[in-house]
């Protein structure tokens, strides 16, 4: 499974959601690549990703994308996290 | 033993006062310059990203990791601790006021994994994070930070 992690710059608030994703992947035992990006790439990311993991402004900013797009309010809080990447692979 | 986040700050400021989230961010950005990490211009350019893509660098409960993109304002690169005595508003509903703001500079993509994997674990951490919000200076920062680092 392809996940791109997005912000706007590419360097800080997505590499640090891709590491909190990888932890909830790896107890989850969810096979995944997880590819932190900033919006250009992102764009065309995630056209061929299964999901993207951003926050709320982020995700208006991206528009439609064939990837299913998941929300995030706090990048540390892990049981978010797993709550909804669980929602979205079942 | 993980890396000392304290290692990588540039500077460390306790207790600032900011009146809007602009002032934060341009105290996180005097922190990278004063610290050599960056040029002015990078503190422009912070501002100038929030300006643009809005407020999701507040990216926990009263967390702001202010940043822009690798450019030539990036001279080393480094971090920058800034707490505030006052919640400032940066906008963001869902983890509005911030009272922490940490600058982020980097020279490429990859240079700076090993220090965000030990902001990462602060951050995470929230007991260590009560005592470093009411930290009252760059000392106990540094002493918190130390244990954590040789705890993990």
């Amino acid at each position: 499974m392809k996940i791109v992690a997005v912000c706007g710059m590419g360097i800080g608030t997505s590499v640090l959601l891709k590491m909190n994703a990888e932890k909830v992947l790896a107890k989850l035992g969810i096979d995944a690549d997880v590819e932190a990006a900033d919006m250009g790439v992102a764009r065309g990311a995630a056209q061929t990703a299964e999901i993207v993991l951003t926050s709320e402004e982020l995700a208006e900013e991206l528009g439609d994308v064939p990837a299913q797009v998941i929300v995030i309010k706090n990048f540390f809080d892990l049981e978010e996290i797993t709550e909804k990447l669980t929602a979205a692979v079942e | 033993m993980a890396l000392n986040l304290a290692e990588a700050l540039a500077s460390i400021e306790t207790q600032a006062e900011a009146a809007d989230w602009r002032t934060a961010i341009r105290l996180a950005g005097a922190g990278l310059v004063a610290g050599g990490a960056t040029t002015d211009a990078y503190t422009d350019e912070m501002i100038a990203a929030v300006e643009k893509h809005g407020p999701y660098m507040v990216i926990a409960p009263g967390i702001a990791l202010a940043h822009s993109r690798p450019s030539p304002a990036v001279l080393t690169g480094g971090l920058s601790w800034v707490s505030l005595a006052t919640p400032v508003e940066f906008g963001n509903a869902a983890n509005d006021p911030v009272t922490l703001v940490i600058g982020l500079a980097a020279k490429d993509h990859a240079a700076h994994l090993a220090v965000m994997q030990a902001l990462a674990g602060v951050l995470s951490n929230s007991v260590a994070m009560k005592r470093l919000a009411v930290a009252g200076t760059a000392d106990e920062v540094r002493a918190v930070l130390g244990e954590l680092a040789a705890a993990a």
